[in-house]
């Protein structure tokens, strides 16, 4: 790996780490959606098998597993808007670490309205 | 005596020339188009899948039958199927091509992508469209409501 003399335009800070974040969450999530197809596939063996299958996301573990699915998504989708911002408005490039707090702050509020109600439904009463 | 043949010392500058088409253009274009439309689809799924009623408790065999026998959610898991398929499989190509520095390396890792790609985007399309919600001989308690009225 050729190593980058320092000072570069963009190394480190806002831009590079959300770049990293935008490619980890990405990765995970195809490398979800992958299972998550062939899992839901099996509604056309039997309806045995496909709820034997979905009984296992519904256990505490996946149900936190869920969350952070949920949590890579909401990352994933609100920086990709910043992404297209940044591309296509004329100031996108100077306003793009603002635009990143305010994908955090969006992320927060999203998360804030989500996780109550799916981890009620996983460790509360059904 | 014939005149030498001189190169027009102006020769068209062609951008074309040096490039291989435009594939890695539209590639760009397209992760923005999808990605937009992607955002709608997914959120409608999460929320309809994960917030409302009982959330994931409410998932099973049934559930994805009641689904499926709306054509609306039959084109909207099928756009998503396809939509988010070639993001992913684009977007991880582009990883591919950033991280694995040795030639063989980074073609068997395309051709596994590739191939896994085309086998799972084809088993979902065909899922969706061949899906039997009030499956022969299964147990009543299994499938959905409306199955018991036939």
């Amino acid at each position: 790996m050729p190593s980058a003399p320092t000072g570069t335009l963009y190394r480190g800070r806002e831009g590079m780490w959300s770049w990293v974040a935008h490619r980890v969450t990405g990765v995970l999530i195809f490398f979800f959606l992958l299972v998550h197809i062939l899992d839901t596939a099996l509604v056309r063996v039997s309806p045995e098998a496909y709820n034997a299958v979905i009984g296992t996301y519904k256990t505490p573990i996946m149900g936190l597993g869920e969350a952070g699915l949920v949590a890579a998504i909401v990352f994933h989708a609100f920086n990709g808007i910043r992404i297209i911002l940044v591309d296509f408005l004329a100031k996108g490039p100077r306003y793009q670490r603002v635009m990143l707090w305010v994908v955090v702050g969006l992320f927060v509020v999203t998360m804030a309205g989500f996780l109550p109600r799916h981890l009620g439904n996983v460790f509360g009463d059904h | 005596m014939t005149t030498p043949a001189i190169a027009d010392p102006r020769t068209r500058y062609s951008r074309r020339k040096a490039t291989r088409g435009n594939y890695e253009l539209y590639s760009w274009v397209f992760m923005r188009a999808s990605g937009a439309i992607l955002i709608i689809l997914i959120f409608g799924h999460l929320f309809v899948n994960l917030m409302v009623g009982k959330g994931v408790h409410a998932i099973d065999f049934a559930f994805v039958g009641g689904k499926w026998s709306n054509p609306v959610w039959q084109i909207w898991d099928l756009l998503m199927l396809w939509l988010a398929m070639i993001h992913g499989t684009n977007g991880v190509r582009t990883v591919i091509n950033d991280y694995a520095q040795r030639d063989l390396l980074r073609l068997w890792l395309k051709i596994l992508l590739y191939a896994a790609t085309i086998v799972v985007v084809t088993l979902g399309t065909l899922v969706i469209f061949t899906f039997e919600p009030c499956h022969a001989g299964a147990d009543p308690s299994t499938v959905a409501s409306f199955c018991q009225a036939r």
